[in-house]
């Protein structure tokens, strides 16, 4: 079942995922830890805006969109 | 509920009013909620010396005057952002001017349960009384939650009232127990916890609870709450500046290493923590079927966000949007122009002649009117800003126009700000509000006026009309055309240029990242887009109206002053003189009257050169001559600071071609064809074209309207800002027209 750990930008549009690890700086880190993306968090990455960033994703029921440079350092195993 | 009591005394005597405070995420219905509980009397205000919005009305069918008052929207009590700053020290009680709240109602998204729950848990452990609106529970059970509120309102202490905030479901019991429970004797319920520790964290919120007990004993129910936050969070203690003793601040940090060494992360523990027990809650309270068919909201979005049908219809959206400004506004403006010109002479006819006479017309009257003709685009953006808004679609404007605007550093949530500057700077600044990072909206602010708005449109059409040659470029393209686009294109490089530079130098910081939440689509409602435009029409006459009036009736003042008494007895005696022959010799009445208004016309070029404005158009002859320019150019420049078309009809003044109607052509055209006349002191014609391209590469950089500058005044709360902008904005048009003027020979134009 373990995967190899991938980064969220690598993600298909579709691809089910859980949260393995968040390489964010403490102050960034910290908002999304509170808007619900915790290790283990199952994540769906939804699909990248038309012009190829920011990247849409879907977490405890709701919609969030993120910068491919933070979207880099958040690491996720497959599902 | 375990209420131990412990009012606050003075409370009673600064307000004898209760306080309700409505509070929870963006995109809850919060807002909608509002409206229903407090109709169309609230009142939307500052809190003091920030750009906050302080939204208060009171509660609608209550017997007593209870006051609702809505925070902005929050992800949670430790500050992102100023707004959720606000909205912190308002729960925490730290703005002197917000009594504490007898009431809390947390509005929660039913069909979002998680992320909502973990804000509102956050906020019943102040220990406020606490009431938790269930909202949005149609949108959940389309999506196949049902939620059971007896469960809910157990599992946290609170009681819970299902609504539909939209259409006023359960809402009136929502009022009628605010009314009842607002009046009671404010109390605070023993401190409780929806986050279980692990022991050793446990004991250092403990140690610190005791301290800030110590330190606050004020607010020693909520100490548990507090040292939780400053524990797990340095936002917290940053966005307090003053608040906490040295001795605190180092048994903070004194607990965080402690924990640290024992392999504990003392930033995250706490929000799992939180999670795992919101978690826990709603799966002990929602039911959801399995459901596998795909929402509304997605369906809209395949489209809405698709490569290519998003792009095409987001720029569809903004053209529709921008065209609308542009010229849905005019009919209704030349109304208002009418309607308040037409008072004031009706005023003044009214009134004995005299200095006060022209005092009220052409300075209240006039300046009043130039307020007003600002109305119809900024209803008319903030219309389609509160549609995009209430409907969800501002979110994924900004989704797609992230990339673009993050190229020079700004947020996707720019673009609609600069967008609607090509229409009119002040609703454009006003628009930026919708930018969550202060420093984000402030270079917003500063690089807007660099779009050509549509006053500068009469400026470059006498300009071209006077001194562009009417030629063909490869056959098709006319060379005015071009110059024209020249100019709007030169604004947008230089914003976006500046906007960069702006962000790598004078507002440099950590971008903060982008969490954009793409909240469900839902239909908009008419009254709550119409109630969020009357507000910023509103916002706007208090706020900046007053300034732009005073500084308009100034520069009529200028204009109008010193009066020369002989020249005027003169022009009285050559009238009537005038008047007495024609009427004698029974001279053809057409020729008298054309000879009578050639009299007008010089007299009043004449006012106005020998005025305070003209002699600081004079005054100011050396700066611009390096420009090309002259000192009646000066004057134009002067008068034009009220705004820029002004330039048009102060020219027309200056060359006697007397007062033009707005809008006229026949009048635009006289006056181009006087200014193609005008010969300079060499000979030469006086308006070359390069003369009149540098001026209006001027008028694309000179920050030329009062308006702009009292608006910004008011949204940045200080004179800083304005005063900074006008100045760069006027060394970038010295700059661009001196280097227009002195390179254009080089390639053979005079």
């Amino acid at each position: 079942m373990a995967t190899e750990l991938q980064t969220l930008s690598t993600l298909a549009p579709g691809a089910h995922a859980v949260v393995a690890e968040l390489r964010l700086a403490p102050e960034s880190r910290g908002r999304l830890l509170e808007m619900g993306m915790l290790v283990g968090t199952a994540i769906e990455l939804i699909r990248f805006a038309p012009l190829g960033d920011p990247v849409e994703i879907k977490i405890r029921g709701y919609h969030l969109s993120l910068r491919r440079q933070d979207a880099d350092q958040i690491l996720v195993r497959l599902r | 509920m375990s209420a131990t009591d412990s009012s606050t005394p003075g409370f009673v005597a600064k307000s004898p009013s209760p306080y309700v405070v409505l509070t929870g995420n963006p995109n809850c219905g919060k807002t909608t909620l509002f409206n229903t509980l407090t109709g169309l009397r609230a009142r939307v205000g500052n809190y003091p010396g920030v750009t906050v919005e302080r939204k208060e009305g009171p509660l609608q069918g209550a017997a007593q005057d209870i006051r609702v008052l809505d925070l902005p929207g929050t992800y949670s009590l430790s500050p992102q952002s100023l707004d959720e700053q606000v909205a912190r020290d308002v729960l925490f009680h730290r703005l002197p001017e917000v009594p504490p709240p007898a009431l809390v109602v947390i509005v929660i998204d039913a069909s979002n349960l998680q992320r909502n729950l973990y804000f509102a848990t956050q906020v019943i452990e102040l220990g406020y009384p606490t009431f938790l609106a269930l909202n949005m529970v149609d949108v959940a059970s389309d999506n196949g939650i049902s939620i059971q509120v007896e469960q809910l309102s157990r599992a946290l202490c609170v009681p819970v009232f299902p609504i539909v905030a939209s259409n006023g479901t359960g809402v009136p019991a929502l009022i009628q127990a605010i009314a009842s429970r607002a009046t009671q004797p404010a109390s605070t319920s023993a401190p409780r916890l929806f986050c279980e520790l692990s022991r050793n964290y446990g004991l250092e919120a403990e140690k610190l609870t005791e301290s800030l007990e110590k330190s606050f004993p004020e607010t020693r129910y909520q100490a548990l709450a507090e040292a939780l936050l400053v524990l797990s969070d340095d936002r917290i203690v940053r966005s307090s500046p003053g608040r906490y003793p040295p001795a605190l601040l180092a048994q903070i940090a004194d607990a965080r290493a402690r924990l640290e060494s024992q392999g504990v992360d003392w930033r995250s523990v706490p929000i799992e923590a939180r999670y795992a027990r919101v978690s826990a809650i709603e799966q002990m309270v929602a039911t959801a079927a399995p459901m596998d068919v795909e929402s509304t909201t997605d369906k809209i979005d395949r489209v809405l966000t698709d490569r290519v049908w998003g792009l095409v219809i987001f720029v569809a959206i903004m053209a529709l949007m921008f065209q609308s400004i542009f010229t849905l506004a005019e009919t209704p403006k030349s109304w208002i122009e009418w309607a308040v010109g037409s008072i004031g002479r009706w005023v003044s006819t009214q009134m004995s002649p005299g200095p006060l006479n022209e005092l009220i017309e052409l300075g209240v009257f006039k300046g009043a009117g130039a307020v007003a003709v600002f109305l119809p685009q900024i209803c008319l953006l903030f219309f389609f800003i509160g549609l995009l808004e209430d409907t969800g679609y501002m979110a994924r404007a900004a989704f797609l126009m992230d990339r673009l605007m993050s190229k020079v550093g700004l947020h996707g949530k720019s673009f609609i700000p600069m967008l609607s500057s090509f229409a009119c700077a002040i609703p454009g600044i006003m628009a930026a509000r919708t930018i969550e990072s202060p420093k984000d909206r402030l270079v917003t602010i500063l690089v807007a006026p660099l779009m050509s708005c549509s006053a500068r449109l009469p400026v470059y059409t006498l300009l071209i009309a006077a001194c562009i040659p009417k030629v063909r470029i490869a056959g098709v393209l006319q060379l005015s055309g071009l110059v024209m686009l020249a100019m709007y294109l030169l604004g947008v490089v230089v914003a976006l240029g500046m906007a960069w530079l702006f962000k790598r130098t004078l507002l440099k910081g950590p971008t903060p990242m982008l969490i954009l939440e793409l909240p469900p689509y839902k239909r908009p409602l008419l009254r709550v887009v119409l109630r969020h435009m009357w507000e910023r029409a509103k916002l706007f006459l208090k706020r900046a109206g007053t300034v732009i009036l005073g500084i308009n009736i100034l520069l009529w003042f200028l204009a109008s002053y010193p009066k020369d008494r002989v020249a005027e007895a003169r022009f009285e005696q050559q009238i009537t003189a005038m008047q007495s022959t024609s009427a004698a010799r029974g001279v053809s009445t057409q020729e008298s009257e054309l000879a009578m208004s050639q009299l007008k016309k010089a007299e009043a070029g004449r006012r106005l050169r020998e005025s305070f404005a003209g002699r600081l158009g004079r005054g100011i002859e050396p700066l611009i001559r390096p420009l090309g320019f002259d000192w009646k150019i000066g004057i134009g420049i002067i008068a034009s600071f009220a705004a820029r078309e002004v330039f048009v009809s102060t020219m027309s003044l200056v060359y006697n071609v007397g007062e033009i109607d707005r809008g006229s052509d026949l009048g635009l055209q006289t006056l181009a064809q006087k200014l193609h006349e005008q010969k300079a002191s060499d000979g030469g014609a006086q308006y070359r074209p390069r003369v009149a391209l540098s001026l209006m590469v001027f008028y694309v950089f000179a920050l030329q309207c009062v308006s702009t500058v009292a608006i910004v005044r008011r949204e940045t709360n200080t004179w800083r800002w304005p005063i900074f902008q006008w100045v760069y904005m006027g060394v970038l048009a010295w700059g661009f027209s001196f280097a227009t003027y002195h390179i254009l020979p080089w390639f053979g134009l005079s």
